[in-house]
């Protein structure tokens, strides 16, 4: 093994270090993907509504989430606003907060396609046995729609995981930083470290990942 | 004279500024089983839908028991429940069960105890041959099985009439004949229905009353089904049930 350099890994607290790291990935995901949802949803369903301003606004959001790189988006809210505004932000606060910007967005849109494939006669046949426009919603809407977002939304899910990756820009000390430092810090020792460690990263990433699209094809199936 | 069930007064629909339906009048008494048919395009399911309120109107009231069908969003799920309807196409909820689908709105918007529902509910699938299917998903039913469940759904929230909007249109043939049966049977036991249908022989068997409807207008209307199939009085009530003779 000492060829893949993966033993650098079991030197002193390394390896917990770098679950740690991964613990960082993993709450800032965590957080943001739940935020997501929950107002992604909301957002979705105020993406269909008949008012004109509030679909431009929505729509113009979601272009310039979609325009903005996400590591500018970091800069701005972690660098820029609290430069600005002189506010205390934490890097982790400010991830967290561009995140949920971020799949707020992709979520609204996601819900708001599968929202708009329920065809219409299910939205009239539940008000014509006098279901309210909320039961209609709670019952009949978004039980279906879930289950055609639930594909497409794992795949956002995932990506938003990996994209944590880029908030070593803000110092966080994340589980790729963490695998940087036990590179740098073994150069001399074992050089052939860069690889094995980005390697443990790899299935690192890949354990928490590959669950996740295991439990949406299972859903899939099983609602299909 | 006895009180119409349902009234519909100087109803006026238009879609932007095409006018479909224009100072409309109509009587449902109670009982009645009223057909409409005509030709395609001429307001029937825009009428029907105007009288539940899927479609908001430009004029005119609907009223049933005397009370405006749409008055305040407060009141249109409580008159929208005493009002039946079945589409043309399949409208039951895919992701419930057959069970679940007649169930839902009886629990869920008349707060009904859910045992007393699913008595009915069985009895109504059993009178319509379903009993067996209650956990199948409306996806392994049959067209006419779906339609026939279509139906129950409506019954089971007791409403007042029962509007039928062409629900056999979408049927292969053979499958025409287990939904009308049922809805004959409803006749028979007295249920108040408006109903749009193509099937000219079933309309002229069902019938108290029959409305012939042109461009959002009636045109003839007869009390009298055999005579009206048999002899119709204008030209273009004449016209249009020649399209459906092949001598
Ligand atoms: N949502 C709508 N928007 C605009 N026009 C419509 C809409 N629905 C129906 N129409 C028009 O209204 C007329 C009557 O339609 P409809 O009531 O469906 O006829 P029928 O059921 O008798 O075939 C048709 O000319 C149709 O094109
Ligand atoms: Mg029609």
């Amino acid at each position: 093994m000492q060829s893949l350099g993966i033993d650098v890994l079991f030197k002193g607290t390394n390896f917990l270090r770098l679950l740690e790291g991964l613990w960082v990935a993993v709450r800032i995901s965590l957080i943001s993907v739940a935020i997501s949802i929950a107002l992604g949803l909301v957002m979705g369903m105020l993406m269909t509504s008949k008012n004109r301003i509030l679909k431009m606004i929505l729509r113009l959001y979601l272009e310039i989430v979609r325009i903005m790189p996400q590591m500018v988006l970091l800069f701005i809210v972690y660098f820029g606003t609290t430069r600005v505004f002189g506010w205390n932000l934490s890097a982790e606060y400010s991830a967290i907060i561009v995140f949920s910007f971020w799949g707020v967005a992709e979520m609204g849109d996601l819900v708001r396609g599968a929202l708009i494939s329920i065809p219409k006669i299910q939205y009239e046949s539940a008000q014509a046995l006098g279901m309210t426009p909320s039961m209609t919603y709670l019952y009949v809407i978004l039980p279906q729609a879930i289950r055609r977002l639930i594909p497409l939304s794992i795949n956002l899910i995932t990506r938003m995981i990996k994209t944590t990756s880029l908030v070593m820009m803000i110092g966080i000390v994340e589980v790729l930083k963490v695998a940087q430092q036990i590179i740098e810090a073994n150069r001399r020792s074992s050089p052939n470290a860069v690889f094995g460690v980005f390697a443990v990263v790899f299935l690192l990433y890949f354990l928490i990942c590959w669950p996740i699209s295991k439990l949406a094809g299972y859903l899939e199936k099983r609602w299909a | 004279m006895e009180q119409a069930l349902l009234k519909i007064n100087h109803l006026h629909k238009t879609y932007g500024d095409q006018v479909i339906l224009k100072d409309f009048n109509l009587e449902v008494n109670k009982g009645e089983v009223v057909v409409i048919i005509g030709p395609s395009g001429c307001g029937k399911s825009t009428l029907l839908r105007c009288i539940n309120a899927l479609e908001d109107i430009q004029g005119g009231e609907v009223l049933l028991d005397n009370e405006a069908v749409f008055k305040e969003k407060k009141n249109i799920s409580k008159m929208r429940q005493k009002i039946g309807m079945v589409f043309q196409s399949y409208e039951l909820f895919p992701h419930k069960t057959i069970l679940e689908n007649i169930l839902l709105a009886p629990i869920k918007v008349q707060k009904r105890n859910r045992a007393e529902a699913e008595k009915e509910a069985l009895e109504l699938l059993t009178k319509v041959g379903l009993a067996d299917r209650r956990d199948d998903y409306p996806r392994q039913l049959s067209g006419g099985q779906k339609q026939r469940v279509a139906i129950v759904r409506a019954l089971c929230m007791h409403p007042e009439i029962l509007l039928l909007d062409e629900i056999t249109a979408a049927l292969d043939p053979e499958m025409v004949r287990e939904v009308l049966e049922v809805v004959l049977s409803l006749a028979k036991a007295g249920s108040t229905m408006l109903i749009v249908t193509h099937e000219m022989a079933f309309a002229r068997a069902i019938a108290d009353r029959i409305l012939f409807l042109d461009d959002g207008e009636i045109v003839e209307e007869s009390s009298q089904p055999k005579d009206f199939f048999k002899q119709p009085v204008t030209d273009r009530a004449k016209a249009f049930l020649k399209t459906f003779d092949y001598e």
